[in-house]
């Protein structure tokens, strides 16, 4: 790759500056050379979001219906899975599972609630609660 | 509690290798990011379809995460002290007592939870390293290489990153430089870092770790629409182009990087032929280049003629192809 084939493409990166390429100059020597990002990469990215967004938007669906508690909502949209939201709230993968039932959840008492609210950043209020509609501004990456 | 050092702050494409030229620098050892990278053997390949990461396999493009840092130190003989915390608050009293002495620490966090990050870029991913180079009241200073300038962070999520948890967790690991010798032999740390490389790339007994991994990958990967579906293909594909381009490569899955190595190792070394193999790892990283953008156009569902699973497994093919045979010559020049 030389200096000015190094891609321009704004996108993941957004306004935060840019990234260090490879790239060889004028005199045939590697330079390390700024990008603004690259298509390719853009294209890749979107797509490992647009599967989160996927997964926010059906764990969204069977909270409202009733299936699930809100945990299971903040579960997918912080991109855990059953076994890292456990690690995160130190309890055992089957009292997660346990906490995902919109029965057991609603007698959950206030410490417990808090270790999860803690770790998605949201009040214990809030965590009793989901976003009436689910749209994907709620998962945006840029 | 206020402390601010004097770091002599580089940009760099990896993180790893980043931090480690970085901190020599710091202690007056002249390393750019490549020669860490060389040194440190941290060119690989490997594709380890057993290990899933959401779901999705694993594929590496570099060395396990700590190699090169461990390396590069080994070989310099640079004296590293090197830290876990079971206690988070103990794990931050002790990076301020650090700070505090003019020392600056290199961490290991996870990516998630550091909120200057692109959003774009918060993945659950604990293996990125920064280095804290001072404190001002509630904020932390940090060299975090991959990003331009110096950025700033609340104790708050510092501390949070530092304890991510998960694959690979950091549990606040930390660690400086504590005794550095004053000059290094560069030339044979460099000759040892190429030898170990082509080695790994060329005789590791697996059928899915270096050149053969590249094989072993191609003939996996033609087989994916039709094991997986084309839906669960492109996830994987997109999977695989992330791993060689999005993670702070530098481009080409490293290639690029390796391939700036080998001219400064051509110097170090005064072996002339480095160049032209320079010059061929280029072209190998531009090949990679070509993958990508071929496979991202399928995953946009935009594939043009020539964009099957079957063209791209022949471009794998050829990478790996090029680069046995760079290896070898590499070998051949030095033995």
């Amino acid at each position: 790759m030389k200096v000015e084939e190094v891609p321009q493409d704004k996108g993941m990166i957004g306004d935060c500056g840019h990234e260090i390429c490879y790239a060889i100059g004028d005199n045939g020597r590697y330079t390390l050379s700024p990008s603004l990002g690259w298509e390719a990469k853009n294209v890749v990215n979107d797509q490992a979001w647009a599967v989160i967004a996927e997964e926010t938007r059906r764990m969204h669906q069977l909270v409202q219906s009733g299936t699930l508690s809100p945990i299971a909502y903040y579960q997918a949209k912080h991109q855990m899975d059953i076994g890292l939201l456990a690690r995160y709230v130190d309890m055992a993968k089957w009292r997660v599972k346990r906490h995902r039932r919109p029965e057991v959840f609603r007698r959950l008492p206030e410490r417990i609630l808090q270790r999860y609210a803690a770790v998605f950043g949201v009040s214990p209020t809030e965590l009793k609660t989901i976003p009436k509609t689910f749209s994907p501004e709620l998962i945006r990456h840029r | 509690m206020d402390s601010f050092i004097l770091f002599p702050h580089s940009q760099s494409a990896h993180c790893e290798s980043g931090v480690t030229a970085n901190l020599l620098r710091f202690h007056h050892v002249e390393c750019s990011e490549a020669l860490a990278f060389g040194i440190g053997e941290g060119l690989f390949f490997g594709y380890l379809p057993f290990i899933k990461i959401n779901n999705l396999p694993l594929t590496t493009f570099r060395g396990s995460v700590g190699s090169i840092f461990g390396k590069v130190n080994k070989r310099l003989g640079v004296t590293v002290k090197r830290r876990k915390f079971r206690s988070e608050t103990q794990a931050m009293d002790d990076l301020d007592a650090k700070l505090a002495t003019g020392i600056p620490v290199g961490c290991q966090t996870g990516a998630y939870w550091l909120p200057y990050f692109p959003p774009a870029f918060r993945f659950h991913f604990n293996m990125h390293n920064l280095v804290v180079i001072g404190r001002e009241g509630d904020e932390y200073l940090i060299s975090d290489p991959v990003f331009e300038k110096v950025v700033r962070c609340k104790r708050d999520d510092l501390q949070r990153a530092r304890f991510a948890r998960g694959t690979l967790a950091p549990k606040g690991a930390m660690y400086y430089l504590e005794a550095v010798p004053q000059n290094p032999d560069m030339a044979a740390a460099a000759r040892q870092g190429l030898i170990g490389v082509c080695k790994t790339m060329l005789r590791t007994p697996l059928p899915f770790l270096g050149v053969r991994g590249i094989h072993f990958l191609a003939d996996r990967l033609e087989k994916w629409p039709k094991k997986l579906g084309e839906e669960e293909a492109l996830l994987y594909l997109g999977q695989l182009i992330r791993m060689q381009e999005e993670i702070g490569t530098g481009g080409g899955g490293f290639r690029f990087m390796y391939a700036a190595f080998l001219q400064e190792a051509a110097e170090l070394l005064g072996i002339g032929p480095l160049f032209q193999l320079s010059e061929r790892m280029t072209l190998v990283g531009d090949i990679w280049r070509r993958f990508a953008v071929a496979g991202a156009r399928m995953c946009k569902g935009r594939a043009k003629a020539g964009d099957t699973y079957g063209d791209l497994a022949e471009i794998l093919r050829q990478c790996g192809a090029s680069e046995r045979a760079i290896y070898d010559d590499i070998l051949e020049l030095l033995q």
